[in-house]
């Protein structure tokens, strides 16, 4: 897809990869809001389409608004957002796990 | 030369450079800058993200995200945040054609569209804050509150960002400042969208389920 890239650092898609990010955008937004309001499918397989969803979702915003890419230009901005990614994962994780094991180890005994 | 000249004259080449360098890339090296800061406004998210998954059972005797949750509501609320970081791709497009119009044009929509999105986001609150299930009645409504409210902060903070921007083009037109500002709104905007994507699934989808 065609870049463009102006003084202010940040390379700029064309007209078609930002309708191509919004198309990609909706379907990935509408398809897990149908999926739980209609209930259809199985508790897991909602689950996990939301999720992924999501995931996919969040890529496109990146890849075709934010133009984070590895070229020379954005690569700095790659490599601090994925440390901020891995900073939110100790964050994330370490959070629910040990508040998880509190809550269950904590139960009081009257 | 001897080495240690031929060291020593580049240092002062290089200082000159260095200055003249930081002269001619003020945007980039501003507009990085300020990509830190949003990763640094990702952790903030992050730890209210967090705060949310723990308390989110702790509905003590209040409701919990089922009974209070309209997808649709939230849908049409989503549906306008996209629409507002498209429109402001075709601020962002203007801005390379130097399409002066283009820009405010489009920044009035982006304007629109983000505070459609509050508006939505305000009645809703405040019909929970009516029924009694405002920020104090329970954890999980307390750390509801807390996480979707930052967002909307956030968002208005970026709606008096866009009305200023607006009022700059028109006086100054599309000059290095004000695309540097652009694009750094860009950013912010842009975030902001990622944020709700993780906003509208983990709390009102996952909630609902």
């Amino acid at each position: 897809m065609p870049d463009t890239t102006d003084h202010s650092g940040i390379s700029h898609g064309s007209l078609k990869s930002n309708l191509i990010g919004l198309i990609l955008s909706i379907i990935l937004t509408v398809i897990p809001f149908a999926m739980v309001m209609r209930n259809t499918s199985s508790h897991a397989i909602i689950f996990i389409m939301v999720i992924v969803s999501a995931i996919i979702q969040i890529i496109v915003h990146l890849f075709y608004f934010l133009h984070i890419n590895n070229l020379s230009e954005a690569r700095w901005n790659l490599v601090t957002f994925l440390f901020t990614i891995l900073i939110i994962s100790i964050i994330i994780v370490g959070s629910i796990w040990i508040m998880y094991n509190l809550n269950i180890n904590m139960i009081p005994s009257y | 030369m001897s080495t240690k000249n031929l060291a020593h004259s580049n240092v002062i080449a290089n200082n000159s450079m260095h200055s003249e360098y930081i002269h001619k890339n003020i945007g980039v090296i501003k507009v990085f800058g300020f990509w830190i800061y949003l990763m640094s406004d990702c952790i903030l998210f992050a730890t209210l993200f967090a705060t949310y998954a723990v308390l989110v059972n702790g509905i003590a005797d209040g409701p919990s995200g089922k009974d209070i949750f309209d997808l649709q509501f939230v849908l049409t609320e989503t549906l306008l945040l996209l629409f507002s970081s498209i429109t402001y791709s075709i601020v962002m497009l203007g801005i390379n054609n130097g399409y002066k119009n283009q820009v405010q044009i489009f920044l009035a929509f982006t304007f629109i569209f983000g505070l459609g999105f509050i508006a939505m986001e305000i009645f809703e609150f405040h019909s929970l804050l009516a029924k009694g299930y405002g920020p104090d009645r329970s954890a999980f409504l307390s750390s509801l509150f807390t996480l979707v409210v930052t967002h909307g902060i956030h968002v208005s903070a970026g709606l008096i960002w866009i009305i200023i921007m607006i009022i700059q083009v028109m006086r100054s037109g599309l000059n290095p400042i004000n695309q540097t500002r652009l694009t750094c709104l860009s950013l912010f905007w842009h975030f902001l969208d990622l944020v709700w994507i993780c906003v509208f699934t983990i709390v009102y989808l996952l909630g609902f389920m």
